[in-house]
This record gives structure tokens, sequence and C-alpha cells, in this order.
């Protein structure tokens, strides 16, 4: 017999979690058991968003130092504070604007809130693990929810062929972050992201290739649930596939998280060897910005579109990891919360004006929007105008920030290339707006049915929109609290 | 003899994962991958991870390869019916990137021989503290919070099969 040893654990550490999972659970019993007389299942999307708001009252706050637990493989600092702010936010718009969506497309099952929920379990997790394994766990919980809700809509085929092309797709790319994590365990023998640093520091020279090898690896993975090119070819046909609420979901949350556990395990674990991760970063951000952009500008349909400016944004979000400076981190944080107002705004709105079965998803159908309904288009406008990085908006603070961390690394090439392609996407992003504007409606406005779950989805991501733009000093202080504890 | 067993069972290893990527008939392949499973539960035998490598061959090459087989017979799929290769143009560059990947990894492996960290578990410990009881102390003492989250794992899993499997 051996000696077991109990373990320091914390329970407190992992309430927000355990707050998900329990409400997770309640959806689906309340589902099951009151199905009958439910009628058109509210109190489900109320639960949820109950679930949302504890748990964001559990993880509120800020924390001097960085706490761990779980024997050291859970960690709540300021950065994973933050990020869980960023999840559940999304989480919570996403809710509220998928709540009429699921009802016009006749696929209001219980299961997609409990699965909902579920997703931002597995971010949490991997925003807050300190070890290789809890990453890894937290992003099979993550993705696993998406492709299920991927395929949500069965009687569509497209969707059928997204949620299969993103499983097999993705199944493939965590292979490749498996055999990373398990090179760097055979390198450093610990999945420990301080041990491993700590090694690295101490012999990192007996370890030589494998850990290049491993880190090579990691990149593979990560980069491909950040939709970076050259692993982006899913992203196309999944974002144009899946239901649109679930596409608005799965181009916000998942990618931060993914964001997350790359500055994690880039910054913590490897950031003694980042004069070679960076190479490869750098050439990934340039083609990811460049492909993004370009292929963005020949799309038609709006939801491809926004597939290859999230690939674009993606590319920004790498520039500012390739700086692995102070100010290029807390940069990324800034815009990733810019980021699920404005993305998830453009959503909404496509919501409201599309039809049962993705009808009206060409961008041709928003002609004359800006005379049928004035306020709609405005807001439109204004998320596009911040995707594009045009003061006063919030992505001009963003890419300003991301930006000037790049030229403060000696990464000037890459900052003009990066505003290069910022160029580029202003046309299509204001293609849209001179659309709504300046022609004739092709299509009939008939009188939208607007829920206000909606409404106040959108006027959340205006508010949040032009109040980053605005005011962007207290949350960039936040941010930069946030980092300091992590290293 | 080990290192012998080692070489014997990693060439299996690799020329059943040959056979089972260039066979036509779904059937056989999924009997080489039998074999390539078999073959590395042996690997994990000489590496004495006695558990890791009955749970191979139990729940691989056992159930999850019946699962396969029933999923090929339901489907009735027969070897005239070819896949049309698409992208047959990648053919070419694919096999010539693939050797220079080769070459380039066994360059550096060449160049300077990789050490790995000797970790706390070496084969005398395991066999001091016997092979499941060691996973089952690290499942419940330092791996417990990823433990228990798989629980949620499978749980999204099996939400995932009923609800897209379900008919109205």
């Amino acid at each position: 017999m051996t000696n077991v040893s109990v373990m320091t654990f914390n329970i407190l550490s992992v309430l927000p979690i355990l707050v998900l999972a329990g409400f997770g659970m309640i959806v689906l019993f309340v589902d099951i058991l009151f199905s009958k007389r439910l009628g058109d299942k509210n109190i489900l999307a109320y639960l949820s968003l109950a679930g949302i708001i504890i748990a964001a009252i559990v993880s509120r706050g800020t924390t001097p130092i960085a706490l761990y637990s779980f024997n050291e493989t859970f960690v709540i600092d300021n950065y994973s504070l933050f990020f869980n702010f960023i999840f559940l936010l999304s989480t919570g718009l996403v809710i509220l604007i998928s709540h009429q969506y699921m009802k016009r497309e006749n696929i209001n099952y219980g299961e997609y809130y409990a699965l909902i929920l579920f997703s931002t379990i597995g971010m949490m997790l991997m925003a807050s693990g300190a070890d290789l394994l809890n990453i890894y766990i937290g992003l099979e919980v993550m993705s696993i929810s998406i492709y299920v809700l991927t395929g949500l809509k069965r009687s569509k085929l497209t969707s059928n062929e997204a949620s299969l092309k993103y499983f097999l797709l993705g199944a493939f790319a965590t292979g490749f972050l498996l055999y990373g994590v398990s090179i760097i365990y055979g390198a450093t023998g610990s999945f420990n992201l301080k041990e491993i640093a700590d090694f690295l520091i101490n012999k990192g020279d007996v370890t030589g290739p494998f850990v290049y090898l491993g880190v090579g690896l990691i990149i593979i993975g990560l980069g491909f649930k950040v939709a970076s090119v050259p692993f982006h070819a899913w992203v196309p046909d999944v974002y144009e596939g899946a239901p649109t609420a679930v596409t608005a979901f799965m181009s916000v949350g998942p990618k931060a998280a993914a964001f997350a556990a790359f500055i994690r395990i880039l910054m913590t674990a490897f950031g003694s060897t980042h004069y070679e991760w960076q190479k490869i970063v750098y050439v990934l951000a340039i083609l990811t910005m460049t492909v993004g952009n370009v292929v963005a500008v020949a799309q038609t349909n709006i939801k491809r579109m926004l597939a290859y400016s999230s690939i674009a944004h993606a590319g920004y979000l790498l520039v500012a990891l390739v700086a692995a400076n102070t100010l290029g981190v807390s940069g990324m944080l800034f815009y990733l919360l810019t980021y699920v107002f404005m993305n998830i705004g453009v959503f909404a709105i496509v919501i409201i004006l599309s039809q049962r079965n993705d009808g009206f998803m060409q961008i041709n159908d928003y002609a004359g929007l800006g005379y049928k309904h004035p306020l709609l288009a405005i807001a439109m406008t204004l998320f596009l105008l911040s995707m594009a990085g045009i003061p006063p908006t919030a992505g001009f603070i963003g890419k300003f920030y991301i930006f000037s961390a790049a030229i403060k690394s000696g990464y000037i090439g890459l900052a003009v290339i990066g505003m290069i392609n910022s160029v580029i996407s202003v046309y299509y992003y204001l293609r849209v707006t001179v659309v709504m504007y300046m022609q004739e409606p092709v299509r009939e406005f008939y009188p939208l049915t607007i829920s206000p779950f909606i409404v106040a989805a959108v006027v959340i991501s205006v508010i949040g929109t032009l109040h980053l733009g605005i005011f962007p000093s207290k949350i960039m202080e936040l941010v930069q609290q946030s980092i300091l504890t992590m290293r | 003899m080990e290192a012998y067993l080692f070489y014997i069972m990693a060439a299996v290893a690799v020329v059943s994962a040959v056979y089972l990527i260039f066979e036509k008939n779904p059937v056989y392949s999924i009997l080489y991958l039998v074999m390539i499973l078999i073959s590395i539960a042996v690997l994990y035998l000489l590496l004495g991870a006695q558990f890791i490598a009955a749970v191979q061959i139990i729940v691989y090459a056992g159930a999850i390869m019946v699962l396969f087989l029933f999923v090929v017979m339901l489907l009735n799929l027969s070897a005239k019916e070819e896949l049309k290769d698409a992208l047959s143009f990648q053919k070419i560059p694919a096999i010539v990137m693939g050797i220079v990947l080769l070459s380039a990894i066994g360059i550096i492996l060449r160049s300077k021989i990789p050490l790995g960290k000797q970790g706390e578990y070496t084969s005398a410990y395991v066999h001091d503290v016997g092979n499941t009881q060691l996973i089952g102390k690290l499942l419940f003492t330092k791996y417990l919070l990823p433990f228990e989250i798989t629980s949620i794992l499978l749980f999204i899993a099996a939400i995932g099969a009923i609800i897209l499997a379900k008919r109205k």
C-alpha cells in the first residue's frame, strides 16, 4: 500500500466552473421534466443567464498574488479573472442573441443552453490552467461542445457538413497539440508550466531540438483553434454552415480562450526560448492578416465575409503575441474585449435581418437598410467601423496598442504590414455601409420581429464599443494589472 | 532481448500503418489498425506500463475496433467503390515536402543528440509502488481536477450523440 497524502485544494478557486456546471445540469433537468409546460422555453434562457451572472459575481474582483490550487495545476490570477470576464460576457451576449433565433429556426433545444455553458467551462479551464494537461482537457471540453452545436440544425445539409468538417479537422489539430505536449513532457519531465520554465532556464541546452519540436506542434494545435493561416481552411465553411448564433459564439469565446492558452504557454513556460518561437508566430501573423483580408474582399455572403474578417483579426492578435512585451499582451487582452462587443453586435444584426433557413445572407440584401431601419443601420455601421479600426471606436484603440507594441519591440516591418492590412479591411467593411445607405433596396423589409433580448444585446454592444473607444484608460489599467501577476 | 523485441514490434507497427493506408478494403484496414494497437501495447509492456497495455488491448483493440467493424459492415462499403481523389495534383509536392521534412529532422537530430529529463517515475519506482496503484494515486491527488472535468467531457459527448442522432 502506498501512503496517499491529501493535497491542498481550494474548492473556492473553481467556484465559477462549478456554478456553470450546476446551471448546465439544471437547464437540462428543467427541460426534460417540464417540457410539456414550458411552451417557448424562455425559462431556459433566463436560467442560463442567471448562471452566467452568478458565475460573474463569484469570479469578480482582483487578486494581489497568483493563487495556485489543485497541486499547482490550476491558477487564479488577474489574468485568468480578466479572461473569465471575457468568456462570461461573450456567452451572456450570445444567449441574448440566440433566444429568438433558435425559436425561428425551430431548433430551440434545451441542450443548446447546456452545451454553451459547458463550453464556457472549457474556456475558463484553458485560461486558468497552470498545467498542460488542464489546458488540454479544457480545450477538449470547449471544442466538443462546439462540434455538437455546429451540427444542431440537423435538417440542413451545410450544417451537417460544417459539423463533420470541424470535428475531423479539429480532432486532427488536437492530435498535434497532444503530440507536442507529450514531447515537451519527455524533454522537460513535467506538465507544469512553471516547472517547464525552470527546467529550460537551468538546463535548457541539454534538451535541444525536442523543445522546439514540441513548441512547434503546440503552435500548430492552438493556431488551428484561433483560425490562423495556414490552419484556417475550416473557417469559412464552418462559419457559414453553423447556425448564426453558434457562429457568433465560436468566433469570440473559443478564439479568446485559445489566445489565453497561447499567451500563458508561450510566455510562462517557453519565455526563455522566445527568440525561437517568435519567428514562427511572425510568419503566421503576416500570413493570417494578409490572406484573411485579401480573400474577404471577394466575398458576397456576409457570414463568409465575417469568417475571413475573423481570420484577419486573429492575425492582428498574433502581431501582439510576436511583440511579446507587456504592451503587446495588454493590447491583446484589450483587443479581445473589444472584439467581443463588435463581433457579437454584427452577428446580432445579421440575425435580426436574416430569415428562416439563412435567407437574406447576401451583402446585397442589406441595400436600403439605412432608410427602412435607420437605427439598425447606424449600429451596424458603428460595429463595422470599429472592426476596420476607425476612431472613435474601440477597434481603433485596440489596433493602436497592438501596433505600437510591435514597434516598441522593434518589429516595424510587421506593424507596417498590419497597417496596410487595416487599410484593405476598410474596403470590405465600408462596402456593406455603402450598400446600406447608397443603394435601392432589392428585398422587402417586412416588419421585423425583434425580441427585447436581442435589442439588449445590440445596446450593450454599442455602449461597449463606444465606451472602450472613448474612455479606454480604465479598462487599460485593469488589463495592465491583470498581466502583472502572471509571471 | 528487450531491444530486439522493441525493434520487431516497432517495425510491425510501421508496416501495418502503411498497409492500413494503402489497403482498399475497409475491413482489412481495420484489421491492420488492430495490429498497430496490439504492437503498441507490447511497447507499453516493454516500458513497464502493464496497466496501460491492458487498457490499450481492452478498450482500443477490443471495444473501439468492434464498433469500427460494426459501422463498416452497416455502411456496406465494397472495395470497388473507390473514392475519387479530388486533389491528385497534391501528390508529388506532398511526397517531396515529406522527404524534405524527414531529412531536416534527421539532420537536426544528428547534429545534437537530444536528451530528455529523467522523470520521477523510473521503472524501479513503478515496480516498487505498483503500476495500477500509482496511476490511481496520481488521478486522485495531483490530477484530480482534470480527472473530474473529464466527467463533464463524457457528459457532453453523451448529450451530443443523443441530440445529433435522434430522429424527430
